[in-house]
């Protein structure tokens, strides 16, 4: 009998018993719903299949009543919004600063232990300053998501640039490089896929500084959504919804991965 | 006036002595191979030619002047590795010596210029051996193939002295002997001053016009840092034999047991 950290599954199989857990939790989710609906068919605490979709169908396929919007679309587009220009805004803050703190020891000598320093700050301490001066609007929203992950970003970067080989440092200025082309040819192209794993990382967090940012003071979005309709027991809402935000955090990371892969063939053939 | 001048060197970090007295010239277009045991200073000697280590005491001279304080133009390297780009193809690897030039904002040329570079570096790309592997990137060539791109790469600054930090330890023993015949051939063709470190004694034996050995004279082996090392042997190759090869060979067995111990 082999030793099992030397047994593999095969492709099929492998495939089944990655299904497996999803498929009892969906299992035991039906059979608790209908023995609950059973008892009482006004349960709210655990909801049919049926009646998540004709929630979602309202929501999502008929024009909201009072507005004449279309409730679960403009949620999904309000929260992506915030979430693409607070991680965009955070990794150009990152990839520059990560770039310059980790290539330039006089910036790092005098930069790095301030942002070690702001990065241990919880961001969610502050969303009340950030309310205070930018406002309940779309800007504090993305703001909270670019101060929680840009000192991440920033660190992890420029770790990375300083985990470059010095060889390559070295070799670049022999063919007479400035610190300017060493910084443009040679670090930034080499820190990009690093940086989309930064940011395939931190999308965790973003999605839960947006959440928490539109539980508090919002108009639209898919986290001020599933908050609004707490009130009303309305599990047949956040549940839908908080399965579409773990598609779409899902996505997003599948999309990343993809980009990374095409752009830079390169990086993942040696696997680092 | 020599080229390269070494008076009375001394690296030491602390109390740990890795050079001491190094008295040394050499000319223009010499091709040295330097032995030595781990830890006996050739590669801290190596790193002060490239300008990133400092002598301690003494003077390191280029041209009758002071070294310079960090890499340059006019000195290439290769080392074992991590000497070429792994996000640029072959041949853009070796286009990089001519977009750093002409181009220092962008580091990229266009046009005209781009396809001068390019034509520059097929030519040199042909003289070692890599014609058909242009578009390939670093990981999918064999070692001796990624070393060959790192020659070519020095190579296309045209530097005047090129620095090999063992860089044919990593390859089989069949195509070190196709490297050295490159080296050899570039030597004679480019009229460069080569510096090449080795762990191989024998490859000292044949290769370039002049041997030496670094290693410690005075030997401590409850301390093995006390003494520094110096360059115990400068011969001219051709006129070695095998006598002086098994005395180099035994004085290095020795220092390395001493020092391993």
């Amino acid at each position: 009998m082999k030793r099992i950290i030397n047994r593999y599954p095969d492709r099929t199989l492998s495939v089944l018993l990655g299904a497996l857990p999803f498929v009892l939790v969906l299992i035991t989710y039906i059979m608790a719903s209908n023995a609950r609906l059973e008892e009482n068919a006004h349960d709210k605490l655990l909801p049919s299949v049926s009646s998540m979709t004709t929630a979602v169908d309202k929501l999502a396929m008929q024009p909201s009543k009072r507005s004449g919007e279309y409730l679960f679309w403009l949620d999904t587009s309000s929260s992506l919004t915030r979430l693409g220009m607070g991680i965009g805004i955070a990794a150009i803050i990152g990839l520059v600063f990560g770039i310059i703190n980790g290539s330039i020891p006089y910036v790092r000598a005098n930069l790095s232990p301030f942002i070690t320093a702001i990065s241990l700050v919880p961001p969610l301490a502050v969303l009340p300053i950030l309310f205070i001066v930018f406002g309940l609007g779309e800007l504090s929203k993305v703001v909270l998501i670019a101060i929680g992950i840009t000192p991440f970003i920033i660190r992890d970067m420029q770790t990375n640039v300083m985990e470059l080989p010095a060889e390559q440092m070295i070799k670049a200025q022999t063919l007479g490089a400035s610190s300017w082309l060493i910084i443009i040819r040679v670090v930034l192209p080499q820190v990009l896929p690093r940086l989309i794993g930064a940011l395939r990382l931190s999308l965790g967090a973003a999605w839960l500084f947006l959440i928490a940012a539109e539980a508090i003071a919002s108009t639209d979005g898919l986290g001020y959504r599933i908050f609004l309709v707490r009130r009303y027991l309305a599990m047949d809402i956040i549940l839908p919804y908080v399965i579409w935000i773990t598609f779409l955090s899902f996505f997003t990371d599948y999309l990343l991965k993809i980009l990374s892969e095409r752009l830079f063939p390169w990086f993942h053939a040696t696997g680092k | 006036m020599a080229m390269i001048e070494a008076n009375n060197l001394w690296k030491e970090y602390g109390d740990n002595v890795v050079l001491e007295q190094v008295n040394v010239k050499v000319e223009e277009g010499e091709f040295i191979t330097v032995v030595g045991t781990s830890g006996c200073g050739k590669t801290t000697f190596l790193r002060m030619l490239l300008g990133i280590e400092q002598p301690t005491r003494g003077k390191l001279l280029l041209d009758g002047k002071t070294f310079p304080d960090e890499p340059g133009e006019d000195r290439g390297i290769v080392f074992q590795k991590y000497s070429v780009f792994p996000h640029l193809t072959v041949l853009k690897n070796t286009m990089l010596a001519a977009e750093f030039k002409q181009a220092p904002w962008l580091g990229k040329l266009f046009g005209a210029k781009h396809k001068q570079a390019e034509n520059d570096a097929r030519e040199i790309l042909t003289s070692v051996g890599l014609e058909n592997a242009l578009h390939r990137y670093p990981h999918e060539l064999s070692g001796g193939m990624q070393q060959r791109l790192a020659i070519a790469q020095a190579l296309m600054k045209k530097p005047r002295i090129l620095l090999l930090d063992e860089p044919f330890g990593a390859l089989d023993p069949g195509i070190r002997a196709d490297m050295h015949e490159l080296i050899q051939n570039l030597w004679k063709k480019t009229g460069l001053t080569i510096f090449m470190i080795t762990h191989d004694l024998a490859e000292g034996f044949y290769l370039g016009t002049r041997l030496w050995v670094f290693d410690k004279i005075r030997l401590d082996a409850q301390q093995a840092n006390a003494y520094g090392a110096c360059i115990t042997y400068d011969i001219p190759v051709g006129k070695t034999d095998i006598e002086i090869f098994d005395d180099i060979d035994n004085s290095l067995d020795k220092s390395r047991k001493v020092l391993l111990d």
